[in-house]
């Protein structure tokens, strides 16, 4: 069995960021938009694990950032769910349109 | 000066420091007391809380005056003189701001004849006048505010007459004409008070604005603002300063008398002298007290005192010293005029200060340094002395009539004496000693002051002569109309129902008493032992044959005064008559409101005012305005973007980064 190449995981990654990028623009559940960000974030670990091993695999650091991000996404995934709840607490509703009054 | 003797000089000054400052201080505590809690703790005018804010004023005052009289005494008695010399000391000064090595804004106090003089003056008046305000100003609703304007005042006025440095006196200089303003608005309802504390305060400090030139120029050249150097270096004939000051000139006038002829501006603006007189007349709008203090015994002399400080300098230069001269002599000569036609007792009162001040004036004008030849000096600290007595005595005395009568008009007058025994004798002795008949305390003042004209300025002591017996004239017109003329045809006015305090209360009698009393025997003062230009003391005399003269014109003119106003009769009337546009001129004040307001209105307004507005409004204004109206466009312009949709600035965010990559790839170098 022959390694993966590179270009390959690549394109999973590039591919996953722009789906990410896609439900985050077309999606008006913010819970949607919520994962949608996860993807996205998930495309750039992908990325941070890849070129670890491919130009430097006695290094770490690739790796490292890759669970740095993970704890963040969590730790963003949290405070989006607290705002989410108080939005849908004031709004009795989800839809990111219709939370549009906070403009200038 | 041997080093011994400066040692004990140093030692006096430490003396006086521990309570001299007080002397200022104590009115202006009580001013700030009285003015954050007096109307709230201190209430005026419900039972049982009556006058607490004017106790509080009475008493800090009382303290004052006591000080100063201490100071006085220890001055003038104990410690002031040094071999025959009464020399200038300087218990505190401290440096408020320092532009250079030498010329500083200090904040200082200065003791020499005249400032412990003036302590005891200002104090005092000022005390007798708080004390008649108790009863004055009762059932008052700003009661407390009154008082702590009152004491505003006091200590303006204090911290002016002690000011060590130039600039100094004219802090405090702008501070009582605030409290003049203060004072005058403040019956603010009456839209005539206001005017007239906006016309004061307008003239005083448009002539402020000479003083403040000449202190500049004074400053820039003797490179100094503390009044003993400045003195110092502009007297020195030796100094490079007064070369440099002398010899420099400006429109062919030396700079020198530039200055000191824009110091006396700001001098006669406050002192009312022609043609700065025309806001002293209207000022008599604020409370009776107020005038008595304010505008008659203290704040009005302060133009006096002003050239009597810098009178060295004003001594070597002779031009300057003439427009002293011929401002005070003018004035003095045309208020008293003026005075014989007012019908307001208020009115006459204020021009005869005026004309009184002129006198002071020219007294300053016509004299010279050091010694004998100081007399003019002497006579004017002296009559501005006995003045401050005798004419806070008539303006308390007219507070007491107006205050039955409820009137400032004559004609509402008459025949108070029966009513008023006690104002009666007052108003009479005061009126005696403003006419200068002996042995009452102007004669003496006001002799010293004909003497010092008549053996310097002929002309001038002829003026002087003329006007004491105008001076005589109108104030027994005014006593006799106010007190006899009592043939009354006019219907009986609430005075002469009044059946309780006919006089008002003791505190308004009271004060009235003590200023008789003054009025009596400060005249024997020994002056010239005390106050002389150079403070070295010297004996005069009363030349009772020079007397004879001025004393002759005074009684002419009591005579008839009595011929025209002692009976009601039609006389004064056909008087008035015979001598047509020559007295309507008079009465008119010889059309000076006119003039101003001519020359405002027509010219000012027209020429300088409306142009200046046209470039105001559109030039200035526009230019700001176009800024806005761009500014306001723009935002409106961009204002769309910020929608309030997350998804959207999501977008503008990535649109963002991709456009930083494109930038970044490709066109980065």
């Amino acid at each position: 069995m022959s390694e993966v190449p590179i270009s390959h995981i690549l394109f999973v990654s590039t591919a996953l960021f722009f789906i990410g990028m896609y439900g985050l623009f077309t999606r008006r559940n913010m819970i949607t938009m919520l994962m949608a960000i996860e993807l996205i974030l998930n495309s750039v670990n992908i990325n941070f694990v890849v070129f670890n091993k491919f130009l430097y695999p006695e290094k770490l650091d690739g790796i490292f950032f890759t669970i740095f991000i993970i704890t963040i996404a969590a730790a963003e995934a949290a405070i989006a769910i607290a705002i989410i709840i108080n939005l849908y607490r004031s709004h009795r509703s989800i839809d990111v349109e219709s939370a549009s009054e906070m403009k200038g | 000066m041997v080093s011994g003797e400066w040692v004990e000089k140093q030692q006096l000054e430490m003396s006086y420091s521990s309570y001299i400052a007080l002397i200022p201080l104590l009115p202006l505590a009580s001013f700030v007391i009285l003015g954050l809690f007096g109307k709230k703790y201190l209430p005026a005018g419900r039972q049982g809380f009556k006058n607490y804010s004017g106790v509080v004023g009475c008493l800090v005052l009382l303290a004052c005056t006591l000080l100063s009289l201490y100071t006085a005494y220890h001055y003038f008695f104990i410690d002031g003189k040094v071999n025959d010399n009464y020399q200038t000391l300087i218990p505190i000064k401290y440096t408020w701001l320092s532009f250079s090595d030498s010329l500083s804004i200090d904040m200082g106090i200065i003791l020499d004849p005249i400032s412990v003089m003036m302590l005891v003056v200002v104090s005092f008046i000022s005390l007798m006048v708080h004390i008649f305000s108790l009863g004055y100003m009762k059932g008052e609703e700003r009661f407390g505010t009154y008082y702590a304007f009152l004491s505003l005042f006091t200590f303006s006025m204090l911290g002016l007459v002690v000011a060590s440095n130039i600039f100094q006196t004219y802090i405090f200089w702008e501070l009582v004409g605030i409290s003049s303003y203060l004072l005058i608005g403040f019956y603010y309802d009456r839209p005539s008070a206001v005017a007239a504390a906006k016309k004061a305060f307008i003239v005083t400090r448009f002539a402020d604005l000479g003083f403040l030139i000449g202190i500049l120029i004074l400053g820039f050249q003797s490179e100094t603002l503390d009044f003993n150097t400045l003195i110092q270096r502009l007297t020195d004939v030796r100094s490079p300063q007064l070369l440099a000051i002398a010899s420099t000139s400006f429109l062919g006038i030396s700079l020198l008398t530039w200055a000191l002829t824009l110091v006396f501006i700001g001098g006669a603006g406050k002192s009312a002298m022609f043609p700065l007189h025309i806001w002293l007349p209207d000022a008599m709008e604020g409370p009776t007290p107020v005038s008595a203090l304010i505008h008659a015994a203290t704040m009005v002399v302060a133009g006096v005192y002003l050239v009597a400080r810098l009178f060295p300098v004003f001594h070597i230069n002779g031009a300057s010293l003439h427009v002293v001269t011929w401002a005070g002599a003018l004035s003095a000569f045309l208020a008293a005029v003026i005075a014989c036609t007012q019908t307001d007792i208020k009115r006459v009162l204020a021009y005869s200060t005026i004309s009184q001040i002129g006198y002071m004036m020219f007294a300053l004008g016509v004299s010279g340094y050091g010694g004998e030849n100081g007399l003019g000096y002497t006579a004017s600290m002296f009559h501005l002395f006995t003045h401050a007595f005798f004419k806070s005595l008539l303006f308390l005395c007219a507070g007491a009539v107006i205050h039955i009568v409820h009137s400032n008009e004559m004609k509402d007058m008459g025949g108070l004496r029966k009513f008023m025994p006690i104002t009666n004798i007052a108003f009479l002795i005061a009126c005696l000693a403003i006419a200068g008949i002996p042995p009452f305390a102007g004669f003496f003042s006001k002799e010293e002051i004909l003497l010092a004209a008549w053996q310097n300025n002929t002309a001038i002591y002829y003026i002087g002569l003329i006007t004491s017996g105008i001076t005589a004239f109108y104030m027994f017109r005014l006593y006799f109309s106010i007190f006899w003329n009592n043939t009354h045809h006019s219907p009986p006015h609430s005075y002469r129902d009044t059946t309780h305090h006919p006089e008002g209360t003791m505190s308004m009698k009271i004060p009235l008493v003590i200023l008789t009393i003054g009025t009596l025997l400060v005249g024997f003062t020994p002056f010239s032992n005390f106050i002389s230009s150079d403070g070295k003391a010297f004996a005069s005399e009363v030349h009772l044959t020079f007397s004879i003269v001025p004393v002759t014109i005074a009684i002419v003119g009591i005579l008839i005064a009595y011929s025209l106003y002692f009976k009601r009769s039609d006389r004064p009337q056909k008087v008035a008559a015979s001598l047509g546009g020559l007295y309507k001129t008079a009465y008119r004040k010889f059309y000076m409101d006119e003039i101003y307001l001519f020359v405002t209105k027509k010219v000012i307004f027209n020429l300088v005012g409306r142009p200046s507005a046209w470039i105001d409004r559109n030039i200035v204004d526009g230019t700001m305005n176009g800024i806005a109206w761009t500014t306001g466009k723009i935002s409106v312009l961009i204002k769309g973007v910020q929608s309030g949709r997350v998804q959207s600035y999501a977008l503008y965010f990535f649109g963002g980064i991709v456009v930083l990559a494109i930038v970044i790839l490709y066109l980065w170098k």
